[in-house]
């Protein structure tokens, strides 16, 4: 039977990045990953001859070279890439839209500072406060309490809009909790998009991904594609061997599995987790990709890179009635970074929403096929109210499209609901009652791409090399 | 091996590990943590790459003699003039 020092479940972010650390320091290493594809919830696919990527908006946690602590950096170190070979360019700028009033802000912090002073005068000195206080936050301590979010911005911030305006990019891109997050992942967020910021590489997550892998191959990595996980034995609370797939049994010392908490639970022989950590996240999306046959700049749209807009009285962040929530969303458009290679000839506009999982699991196959065509102008029409009146026809413009639903991340991620953020519980030391298997990725708490690959080579450092 | 070789040592591997530090005049006297931007995660890998490069242990409870050139020196020396 093979025997690896440490076997790691998924070729997504944290996957690789913890391969790679335990490969550089002389381990045996091998990646399993079921899908043929890498990247896990950040992956890539093609379409008609066109490269779309999975997840990946932008990259958020963008901050210049030398700067101190920021996890960018760190992580480039711990992973000995260079920080050209990432060919990161950064956002031109971006937007929270909320009916009437709106907040631009860049990787410049001044200008969401100065936004704020504008569009709400008597707000601005809570607002830095509440930075302060985000600043003062010991986010390198790993068990910290849970405190309310939205308590700790409400004692700073009194107006409702401007509260629901500041957490909309922060839930949007990160929160796997309904309507209210932890006070120290509103801390990580908070930073990572507006104390940081946005960049994206001209081809997309592709580019990461193969950097990544190039480094784990030449560290000596092993990865097996189209091989899944079927069972984690446990023998006397360890687990003592793998089964594959395809039935081949396999060993290691130590198991590091970025599947998610319920679902690295489901694959032990002995179940572990409790009932009420069991279930899993209930934030689920869908995501509607348009391409048009000139960039979207000619078409009148300015420099939105990304834009979160909500048109509800309220901002609500949780599971919704219907199939998807129109309410609020995310729009991205990739051209809209300073990229050195030139400029896009073809306007890609992403848009995302909340979306109901169990809806859309249950539509039989000609039912969600009908149901995707119907919600595909309402999304567009919802999304397009907050952007620049333009002579835009849609969908008559439009030379291809794409949409996921939350079934779609389930069956390539086999991630349970589609629920990109993975569960309300996380395990943040990566510690299971299983004494060699441990957690990395979304349900370690580090979310995001910097974020799940600082998760992996943390969890490595920590579990893997002692 | 003199102790200045293995400051060189040490001065390569902390290349490596942060190419983005400026290393030309690090003062041998001063801890290296308030001369360049080297966290809890870059020491760790100082001890690995000792590990992996030249086969010397440093046990957890001795990292805190890493903390400047002439302490690593003065440390280490006596481990890689050990080796065989």
């Amino acid at each position: 039977m093979e025997t690896y020092d440490v076997a790691i479940i998924g070729a997504g972010m944290s996957g690789i990045a913890a391969g790679i650390r335990s490969a550089h320091f002389g381990k045996k290493v091998c990646i399993f990953e079921r899908h043929y594809a890498p990247g896990g919830l950040n992956s890539f696919y093609a379409l008609d001859g066109r490269k779309y990527d999975v997840g990946l908006h932008a990259m958020t946690n963008f901050v210049k070279p030398g700067v101190k602590a920021a996890p960018l950096n760190r992580i480039l170190r711990q992973l000995r890439i260079r920080r050209e070979d990432l060919n990161l360019s950064e956002q031109k700028r971006s937007r929270i839209a909320f009916r009437g009033t709106d907040l631009k802000f860049s990787n410049d912090f001044g200008l969401l500072e100065s936004e704020i002073d504008r569009e709400f005068p008597d707000q601005v000195d809570g607002f830095r406060k509440l930075v302060e206080d985000v600043q003062g936050f010991d986010d390198s301590r790993i068990d910290y309490p849970y405190e309310s979010a939205r308590e700790r911005v409400q004692a700073r911030i009194s107006n409702p809009l401007l509260e629901d305006m500041i957490f909309c990019p922060l839930m949007y891109y990160g929160s796997s909790t309904e309507e209210d997050m932890d006070f120290g992942q509103f801390v990580v967020m908070f930073k990572s998009i507006f104390l940081e910021g946005f960049a994206r590489p001209f081809d997309g997550i592709r580019g990461i991904i193969k950097l990544l892998l190039k480094r784990y191959r030449e560290v000596g990595g092993i990865r097996r594609m189209n091989t899944g996980i079927a069972k984690i034995e446990v023998v006397e609370g360890r687990a003592e061997r793998l089964i594959l797939d395809s039935g081949e049994e396999v060993k290691a010392n130590i198991v590091l599995s970025s599947a998610g908490l319920p679902e690295t639970d489901a694959l032990c022989s002995e179940k572990w987790l409790g009932n009420s950590e069991s279930e899993p996240g209930k934030l689920s999306f869908t995501e509607t990709i348009s391409t048009f046959g000139k960039s979207m700049k000619e078409f009148g749209w300015g420099e939105d890179a990304i834009v979160f807009f909500n048109g509800a009285k309220r901002f609500r962040y949780r599971s919704p009635e219907s199939p998807v929530d129109l309410e609020s969303g995310v729009i991205c458009i990739p051209e809209n970074f300073d990229y050195a290679e030139g400029e896009f000839s073809e306007g890609v506009v992403r848009v995302t929403c909340l979306a109901n999982y169990r809806l859309w699991k249950s539509y039989p196959e000609d039912r969600y096929r009908n149901e995707k065509e119907s919600w595909r102008p309402k999304i567009w029409e919802a999304a397009k109210s907050f952007m620049p009146e333009t002579e835009l026809a849609y969908p008559n413009e439009c030379i291809a499209f794409d949409m996921f639903t939350p079934t779609t991340v389930e069956r390539y991620s086999w991630r349970m609901r589609g629920a990109i953020y993975g569960s309300a519980r996380k395990y943040r030391t990566g510690v299971t009652p299983i004494s060699n298997l441990f957690l990395c990725g979304t349900d370690q708490g580090f979310l995001g791409i910097v974020g799940s690959m600082l998760s992996g080579i943390a969890m490595a450092n920590a579990h893997a090399l002692r | 091996m003199s102790k200045d070789e293995c400051k060189q040592v040490v001065l390569d591997i902390i290349a490596e590990i942060a190419p983005d530090e400026e290393l030309s005049d690090v003062k041998p006297d001063v801890a290296l943590r308030e001369q360049l931007d080297l966290d809890s995660m870059d020491f760790l890998d100082i001890v690995m790459e000792l590990r992996k490069k030249h086969g010397i242990e440093v046990p957890e409870s001795e990292y805190g003699e890493l903390v400047s050139l002439d302490s690593c020196a003065a440390y280490l020396t006596p481990k890689f003039n050990a080796l065989v």
